[in-house]
């Protein structure tokens, strides 16, 4: 007894949550790809997005200027970050690279915590975007709607940036062999600093354009990272086409298991990614030799 | 007699265990630590043990293992809540079986990758398991209520009953538990088992290269991580007499690994010491300082300023500390690695300097191992249109190519020539496009790398693959045992000093590539000669019947070359080898015959006086020689 709109409304949230993901994996998946670091603070990065959005909507009461002061903050975050801690990880294991990201991740989201608590905020969409639209078949929320064209052009706005620019191109040469970049006399430490800004920034964006959907706390990054792991692992690590398409997998399975039985979305996702190892182990469209 | 001493040293660890587990509960709460509080202690140093082994020895960064905590508690608290089962450590039991065998299944597919890709799925599995027990299995689980009423062990003796029911007499229990899992360990660690899994965690493709069967040595570790965790994750229910679902949370993992951590991974005793500096410092902010939720900010700023500055842990820079102090006072330490207890051979003088004129290769040449089809007289590999394609680059291309048993056969070719294709193709690193080859007179076109060392047939590579954080001596016990015990084997609680043959094995090599001296050494503190040749013994010691040797001369200066130049010679007594090298004088010196690849083909092939005068092969080499 399936339910028609509601089986199309899901699809629509799944969309939604997909190219969210995507965005967010993006992030992810260009930091691993150039600096070799799985930054498992990433979540973090979302909820940080969220609360400094929140902050600055709480005070200057424009959601633009809570998009924009979101992103960037997180932007700076992830430039410090990279500049403070991780730059010297570079050279230990992959472990203490995932010890110390994870320990920091720990440290934002307790910082949060201290100042604001462990109860959640909201920010409401802007005022046009308030309501449902109509669509013929079905109605649906504005601003989800909007969403939707918000985190594609951002999206699209990665693409050119890793694809269509000089500095992009360094980026993705940095993802193929980063000594190389380094030996054509490229300051490969100033790439990575900014790579780490954009991927962290790609989350934070997402943490504030997600909060008059999802309210944020402390711990909302939690389950995005988990989400985003899988994502990568399905889509492929370091491949930014990859991050996309595993978004959109793994928004759609999340949203129609939903509609039967949430519990079980997370199972849905699992079984998914158990069937991407077993049958392409590198990910969808991933590369051999990528860890 | 040092074997002796060793030995009493293993027991004095299990013999400090014992001591402080009795001290404990006396001294500990003199400096603050309530009764409750060391019992969770123990629970979490049990459950960090098996983690240990995976992450520590293994190398295995798991963020899941809170999936096998809460399986095994779970499966243990429904057995004794639900169906009333009478025994609690029966159900211990069963509970830890079960979480093995979910650990079995998790890590068939965990297993699939290494590295990050690993830590990001079983994030994601544990994360599923979280799932599954608060809401499909809520019926089984009690959901986010969890399972009440979990009793306490009862033990009948026969002359008397025990009951483990107050915090002083569960410690007792706990502790029990603790030093079992303990000794275990221990056991493990020192097997051959466990120098295996040192050798994955320090270099995956060389353990399969000298013959281990890697996927199921961590599987095995992952196993035992996973049994490890379900016994104290069955011990939490018992200790509360509730079984918590949170068990199955993200922040139980996360805590293991931040206290594995902070008392330092690869010790054991580790998690131990970190989960008491955990619980304590959060005992003692929450309730002393009464910081409320600030606690865990605390914790995590001191766990990132560990990371960040004591890479090794609490215990790992008491080892250390205790190590230079030791050296202060002159006494001879153990190196940083931990050392394998094999019966050393004498040691030699070290010397400083080496002069290659002044040494004659005294040891016997170590034979190849007898195998089963050793009266079999044809070539001993055999290639047939080898071809191996990058896309539309051609490596190697339709290489025929024969060796005869006992001959030494050197390959040279300009940069680019595909020789280490060729190489790589002929061990099975590499699969090759289209072709066959034939191994005493068994085809291992498509066998693992594994396979065919196992076989007899090995390589030394161009650049060292080393286990660098072992010793020489490890190095060389690890591709022995390949060597001795097969690719796969579960010789858990076997000691490697009662391995037949592997103490005779690896003084051996070490002595043939003159490194006996060394044995006890570090391989980081290798000079570059020196390391070369272990790489060399590191083939030799698996007692191969045919002998691939990349680039055995490159990097090596002109001493350092005379002296490879005879161990070579010393080695190819009674075995076959194949060399590929640059140094032409050294190579021609040393074979008897000389295949020539160019551009992926075989452009002549002949012996080293007719390689020298064959204007095929100056040409390749000089190229343009007929344009000037």
């Amino acid at each position: 007894m399936i339910n028609w709109a509601n089986f199309i409304s899901q699809c629509f949230n799944g969309l939604v949550l997909g190219a969210l993901l995507a965005l967010i994996s993006s992030g992810l998946t260009i930091i691993y790809g150039t600096l070799g670091v799985l930054n498992l603070a990433h979540g973090a990065m979302f909820m940080l997005g969220g609360y400094a959005g929140w902050l600055t909507y709480t005070y200057t009461g424009s959601f633009i200027a809570a998009v924009f002061a979101g992103s960037l903050f997180v932007m700076v975050v992830g430039v410090v970050m990279e500049r403070v801690v991780i730059r010297y990880f570079y050279g230990r294991p992959h472990e203490d690279q995932l010890l110390v990201t994870f320990g920091l991740g720990i440290v934002f989201v307790e910082t949060i915590r201290f100042f604001f608590g462990s109860l959640t905020k909201s920010v409401p969409p802007p005022a046009p975007l308030v309501g449902i639209t109509p669509l013929g078949f079905m109605f649906y929320p504005t601003y989800r709607l909007a969403l939707l064209g918000i985190v594609a052009a951002a999206l699209l706005a990665l693409y050119v940036v890793l694809y269509r620019t000089r500095i992009g191109m360094i980026v993705r040469a940095g993802i193929e062999d980063s000594v190389m970049v380094d030996s054509l006399g490229i300051d490969v430490y100033k790439v990575f600093m900014l790579v780490f800004g954009i991927g962290a920034m790609a989350a934070g964006f997402a943490g504030i354009v997600n909060a008059p959907v999802v309210s944020i706390a402390p711990d909302v990054g939690e389950g995005i990272l988990v989400q985003t792991f899988v994502v990568v692992v399905i889509g492929g690590v370091g491949s930014f086409p990859g991050a996309v398409l595993g978004g959109l997998i793994a928004g759609e399975i999340i949203s129609i298991t939903s509609m039967f039985n949430p519990g079980y979305a997370y199972v849905m996702l699992f079984v998914a990614m158990t069937l991407v190892l077993v049958v392409r182990p590198y990910g969808l469209l991933g590369t051999a030799g990528r860890e | 007699m040092r074997d002796v001493m060793r030995k009493q040293g293993f027991f004095t660890i299990e013999l400090l265990t014992a001591l402080g587990l009795i001290a404990a509960p006396f001294v500990l709460p003199l400096v603050g630590f309530a009764p409750t509080t060391i019992n969770r202690i123990l629970i979490w140093g049990l459950f960090g043990i098996g983690f240990d082994i995976l992450f520590g020895f293994t190398g295995l960064l798991s963020f899941g293992q809170s999936a096998f905590y809460g399986t095994g508690g779970m499966v243990a608290a429904y057995l004794l809540t639900e169906m009333n089962f009478p025994n609690v450590t029966v159900a211990l039991f069963i509970g830890m079986i079960a979480a093995a065998l979910v650990g079995y299944l998790v890590g068939l597919i965990a297993l699939r990758r290494t590295g990050i890709y690993f830590a990001m799925i079983t994030v994601a599995i544990a994360e599923v398991f979280f799932f599954v027990e608060f809401n499909p299995l809520s019926a089984y689980t009690g959901g986010e209520n969890g399972l009440p009423g979990v009793p306490t062990p009862v033990i009948n003796l026969g002359f008397t009953i025990l009951h483990f029911d107050s915090d002083r007499s569960l410690y007792a229990f706990l502790a029990f538990w603790f030093f079992i899992g303990m000794v275990i360990a221990l056991r493990i660690v020192r097997s051959p088992v466990g120098v295996i899994l040192s050798a994955i965690r320090d270099n995956p493709l060389r353990a399969s290269a000298v013959g281990h069967n890697i996927h199921g040595y961590k599987l095995t570790a992952f196993v035992i991580a996973a049994a490890y965790a379900g016994f104290a994750g069955g011990l939490l229910g018992v200790m509360q007499a509730f079984m918590p679902p949170d068990a199955f949370m993200f922040d139980t993992s996360g805590q293991l690994v931040m206290q594995t951590a902070i008392g330092g991974a690869g010790t054991l005793f580790g998690p131990l010491v970190g989960a008491a500096v955990w619980l304590y410092l959060s005992d003692f902010l929450q309730n002393a300082l009464h910081l409320g939720a600030t606690w865990k900010l605390v914790l995590g700023l001191v766990f990132v300023l560990l990371v960040c500055f004591l890479r090794r842990g609490l215990v790992g820079g008491i080892k250390d500390v205790y190590a230079l102090v030791a050296a202060r006072i002159g006494q001879k330490v153990a190196p940083a690695a931990v050392p394998l207890p094999l019966p050393a051979i004498s040691p030699e003088e070290e010397k400083v300097t080496r002069l290659a004129v002044a040494k004659e290769p005294a040891p016997a040449p170590m034979p190849a191992l007898r195998r089963r089809d050793d009266d079999y007289s044809g070539p001993i590999i055999q290639a047939t249109g080898l071809t191996k394609r990058f896309g539309g680059l051609v490596a190697n291309s339709d290489i025929d190519f024969s060796v005869a048993r006992g001959e030494r056969r050197g390959i040279i070719g300009p940069n680019g020539a595909g020789k280490t294709t060729f190489f790589k193709m002929l061990t099975c690193e590499m699969a090759p496009t289209s072709g066959r080859i034939v191994f005493r007179g068994r085809d291992i076109t498509g066998m693992t790398v594994t396979d065919v060392c196992q076989l007899g047939l090995t390589k030394s590579y161009q650049v060292n693959q080393l286990f660098t954080r072992l010793t020489v001596r490890d190095n060389v016990t690890i591709a022995a045992l390949a060597e001795l015990r097969g690719q796969f084997r579960l010789d858990m609680f076997r000691s490697l000093r009662n391995m037949p043959g592997l103490a005779e094995q690896v003084a051996r090599t070490l002595a043939l590539v003159d490194l006996t001296g060394r044995a006890d050494r570090p391989v980081a503190s290798l000079a570059y000669g020196e390391k070369r040749r272990l790489e060399v013994g590191l083939a030799l010691a698996s007692a191969p019947s045919l002998l691939l040797l990349d680039e055995p001369l490159a990097g090596m200066s002109p001493a350092e070359r005379i002296e490879m130049v005879k161990l070579l010679k010393s080695i190819g007594q009674g075995r076959t080898m194949i060399i590929i090298d640059h140094d032409m004088d050294s190579l021609f010196e040393l074979v008897e015959r000389v295949t020539v690849l160019q551009e992926g083909r075989v452009l002549v092939e002949g012996t080293p006086a007719e390689i020298k005068g064959n204007k095929a092969v100056q040409e390749a080499y000089l190229g343009g020689v007929r344009a000037a």
